[in-house]
């Protein structure tokens, strides 16, 4: 048993968070926020100089050979900086996609592009009408001789706006929701027939709602089989979901923190507002809200590193429980600051935006408790 | 026990409802929700109101009040909240009017109350301080007498739609001699008044009611303090548990989860609405079954005070289950709005966006943090209930 981490997980970390220490202060971030693109260029080179963009790909393309603990401990740094730029959207989503499924011609291009940061990628999944299920495509693939047309729309698509390439989920055959049916395709971001509206989301992220209006590319630019989309992004998904909840336990261990501090140091009535035990069963509720979640996390990593049998249901239930102990947490932090924690000043706030956007992305905590509910205890 | 409604009661009712409909005009709405055109389609709104004779139900009837019992004033929050209408804006009308014909002299009545009833006046409150929020009485803005002024030198904040406001009522320090609640007066200053700056705070919700109002050697008539100086923690105290009563808004919590419902029977993915997803209709008949109750609570204070009685600790009561289902609603419509819950205003079109609610819904959540903390925090309210109703 040991829930140590390695020496080069130990400085990969280390590195993230004097990134986070060093460069990315609030009033940093609040910079990088409200620019056009929402994120920062010239941090991304920053970050594939020190190597980052590479941890998750395979040795054989450049890349650092890494599982999900180094994603993890990556992952949690960023969180605690909130920081902005598109990891989840071009390494894990976009690059993971590509490491799973893309063939090796498309492979050898876009990875050691996607390291070296010269291309930012996106994964198109959403909908309209999607909500949580993303199987419900609308979005059609059709084949005519060697090429694919597209059509239809794709809808809050991160990094959408600013990235490159995008993987773009469509429909080539059967219903709406079916599992069976859905073609992955690499689209390049200025194909003809693309058209980008981009916006702006609470947590500081550009998306962008993308049309595809008989856009054309050569079908060699499916990623993985026709019609069999599904096998592909659901790991790279669960692995998503998984590096979104260190994201949220960096976050969640900063609210805690903060709050701490606040409490000792805010005077009510000529005492530290942390010395009425009203309010220390509730930091200590949060504390433990805290472990839970890490314990739930590191369980989950040990069962996707280890291909174990109840990754699925581990999975579901960390994306249940981040999203249960994460509003206990902000909604703590917020309550405990006072007036102060309704203010945009403080950074209390940017964190439970991020924690709330986390938890509508791949399924929000009901979503989720279905499924486990549905695996641990259908007939 | 029997709380339905007598003939002339449903009269009444279909007399509110026909006036809203005819008055709270889709032009008025429009200007309501435009930041620009915000604080003019309020003056409006609430014009409207006094030309009717109804802008102050909770007045004495000599003041010009509506002279409403306790089922009428039920009636009427009922039709407002279902018409979507915003309470009135509490400031002039539910806090400080009421102190000015209590406990102020027949001058200031004269003077102050026709500019709240016709809401040509915008008031605000000035009580929190940096250091001085849930210890309200620790504050420290003084007021020095020289003459038939006070200066007034000090920081308020938190000071909602200061940016608006003719008139600000202050608690302010006169002695800092006994307990600190003796030593604080309550006076009314005009925003005009050389030596006033009002520096705007952001909110969580991205936008600015909130402010931070500096006062610098400000001069104010001695005419403008209400009642006896140094006794002004009496005046506040005695407003602080209408001002709870009316935070609980129990009629709004209720419309609010309709308009969920609604929003859910139309959110269908997988060939479902979602309102038949049984987590969600869970989630829904919490918060549906504990508004049942606390509207009869809300009616059992409503009694209380028509026999006679003053709203007390109950009042604390209201404003912790009222917020608390507030949120509850708020969140519930976050989940409703999915991911369209992150989307900040922008010029896009619901059609061009793909969603109509998220923005707003993320907006009212946001905000709606603070009606815990306002008014007297809850924690506040449950170590009032702790001492005066369990005697702990
Ligand atoms: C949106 C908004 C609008 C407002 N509008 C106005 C306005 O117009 N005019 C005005 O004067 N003020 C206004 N306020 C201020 C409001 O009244 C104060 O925020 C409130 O009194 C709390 O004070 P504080 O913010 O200093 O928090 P603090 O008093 O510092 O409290 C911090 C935390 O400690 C808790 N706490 C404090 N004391 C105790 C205790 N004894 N036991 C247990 N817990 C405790 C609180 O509940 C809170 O969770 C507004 C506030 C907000 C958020």
């Amino acid at each position: 048993m040991n829930f140590e981490f390695t020496e080069e997980q130990g400085m990969l970390r280390d590195s993230v968070a004097r990134f986070v220490q060093d460069s990315y202060d609030f009033d940093t971030r609040r910079k990088i926020a409200a620019s056009d693109e929402g994120m920062s260029r010239e941090n991304w080179q920053t970050f594939a100089e020190l190597g980052w963009l590479s941890v998750p790909f395979a040795e054989s393309h450049g890349g650092f050979g890494g599982g999900p603990v180094d994603t993890l401990v990556m992952m949690e740094e960023f969180g605690k900086g909130i920081v902005l730029e598109p990891y989840l959207a071009t390494v894990l989503l976009f690059g993971g996609l590509l490491q799973r499924g893309g063939s090796v011609e498309q492979q050898a291009e876009l990875i050691p592009r996607i390291i070296e940061g010269s291309c930012l990628g996106a994964f198109a999944y959403l909908e309209r009408q999607s909500r949580h299920v993303i199987t419900d495509i609308k979005t059609t693939a059709a084949v005519q001789g060697d090429q694919l047309v597209l059509n239809g729309e794709k809808v809050v698509v991160f990094n959408g706006a600013s990235a490159d390439q995008l993987i773009v989920a469509a429909r080539s055959s059967g219903e709406q929701s079916d599992e069976d049916g859905i073609t992955l395709v690499l689209v390049p971001a200025d194909a003809a027939g693309v058209e980008r509206t981009a916006y702006r989301m609470m947590d500081g992220q550009v998306v962008a709602n993308i049309t595809f209006n008989d856009v054309r590319v050569p079908v060699s630019d499916i990623v993985g089989e026709a019609g069999e989309g599904c096998a592909v992004m659901s790991p790279v998904i669960t692995r998503a979901n998984v590096a979104l909840a260190a994201e949220a336990l960096g976050i969640m261990g900063q609210l805690n923190a903060k709050t701490l501090e606040y409490t000792k140091t805010r005077k009510q009535f000529d005492v530290p507002i942390g010395s009425f035990q009203a309010l220390q069963h509730r930091m200590v509720d949060t504390f433990m809200a805290y472990e839970q979640v890490k314990s739930l996390l590191y369980r989950a990593v040990c069962e996707l590193d280890g291909e174990g049998d109840d990754a699925a249901a581990c999975v579901h239930a960390l994306k249940v429980l981040v999203d249960r102990n994460g509003k206990k947490i902000f909604g703590e932090a917020i309550q405990l600051h006072g007036g102060m924690g309704i203010t945009d000043e403080l950074d209390i706030g940017h964190y439970a935006k991020r924690l709330m956007m986390i938890n509508t992305t791949f399924g929000n905590g009901d979503y989720h408790q279905a499924k486990f509910n549905e695996l641990r205890y259908s007939a | 026990m029997d709380t339905s409604f007598a003939p002339e009661d449903l009269a009444f009712r279909d007399e509110v409802r026909a006036f809203f409909a005819e008055a709270y005009d889709s032009e008025l709405q429009a200007r309501l929700n435009n930041l620009e055109t915000f604080k003019e389609a309020v003056i409006d709104w609430q014009k409207r109101l006094y030309r009717k004779g109804w802008i102050a139900p909770g007045w004495p009837k000599e003041y010009g009040g509506t002279g409403w019992n306790a089922t009428q004033k039920f009636i009427y929050e009922t039709e407002r909240s279902a018409a979507g209408i915003r309470d009135v804006i509490p400031f002039g009308l539910n806090m400080v009017g009421p102190v000015i014909y209590a406990f102020g002299n027949e001058e200031q009545k004269a003077r102050f109350l026709p500019g709240i009833l016709q809401s040509d006046d915008w008031w605000c409150q000035g009580y929190s301080e940096p250091g001085a929020g849930s210890d309200l009485a620790s504050l420290k803005t003084r007021a020095v007498r020289e003459g038939d002024e006070y200066v007034v030198t000090g920081a308020k904040i938190w000071t909602s739609y200061a940016q608006y406001a003719d008139w600000i009522f202050c608690l302010v320090r006169t002695s800092n001699e006994g307990k600190k609640q003796n030593g604080i007066s309550f006076l009314l200053i005009d925003m005009k008044s050389p030596g006033i700056k009002v520096n705007p705070i952001v909110s969580i919700d991205n936008h600015h009611s909130l402010n931070e109002v500096e006062f610098n050697e400000v001069r104010v008539p001695v005419a403008n303090l209400i009642g006896e100086q140094d006794k002004g923690w009496t005046y506040a105290k005695a407003l602080l548990a209408h001002e709870r009563t009316a935070i609980a808004g129990v009629a709004d919590s209720k419309r609010s989860l309709a308009e969920t419902r609604a929003f859910a029977e139309r959110e269908v993915n997988g060939g479902k609405s979602l309102l038949s997803d049984p987590l969600f209709q869970k989630r829904l008949s919490d918060i549906e079954i504990e508004l049942m109750a606390l509207e009869f609570t809300e009616l059992r204070v409503l009694a209380t005070v028509a026999a006679g009685g003053a709203p007390g600790a109950e009042s604390s009561m209201l404003k912790i289950k009222g917020t608390e289902m507030q949120q509850a609603v708020q969140e519930l419509r976050m989940e409703v709005a999915a991911y369209y819950q992150g989307v900040l205003p922008n010029d896009l079109t619901p059609e061009q966006l793909g969603h109509g609610f998220g923005s707003q819904a993320r907006q009212t959540y946001m905000y709606g943090r603070a009606s815990t903390i306002y008014g007297g925090s809850n924690e506040v309210q449950k170590n009032i209930i702790a001492k005066a109703v369990l005697g702990l």
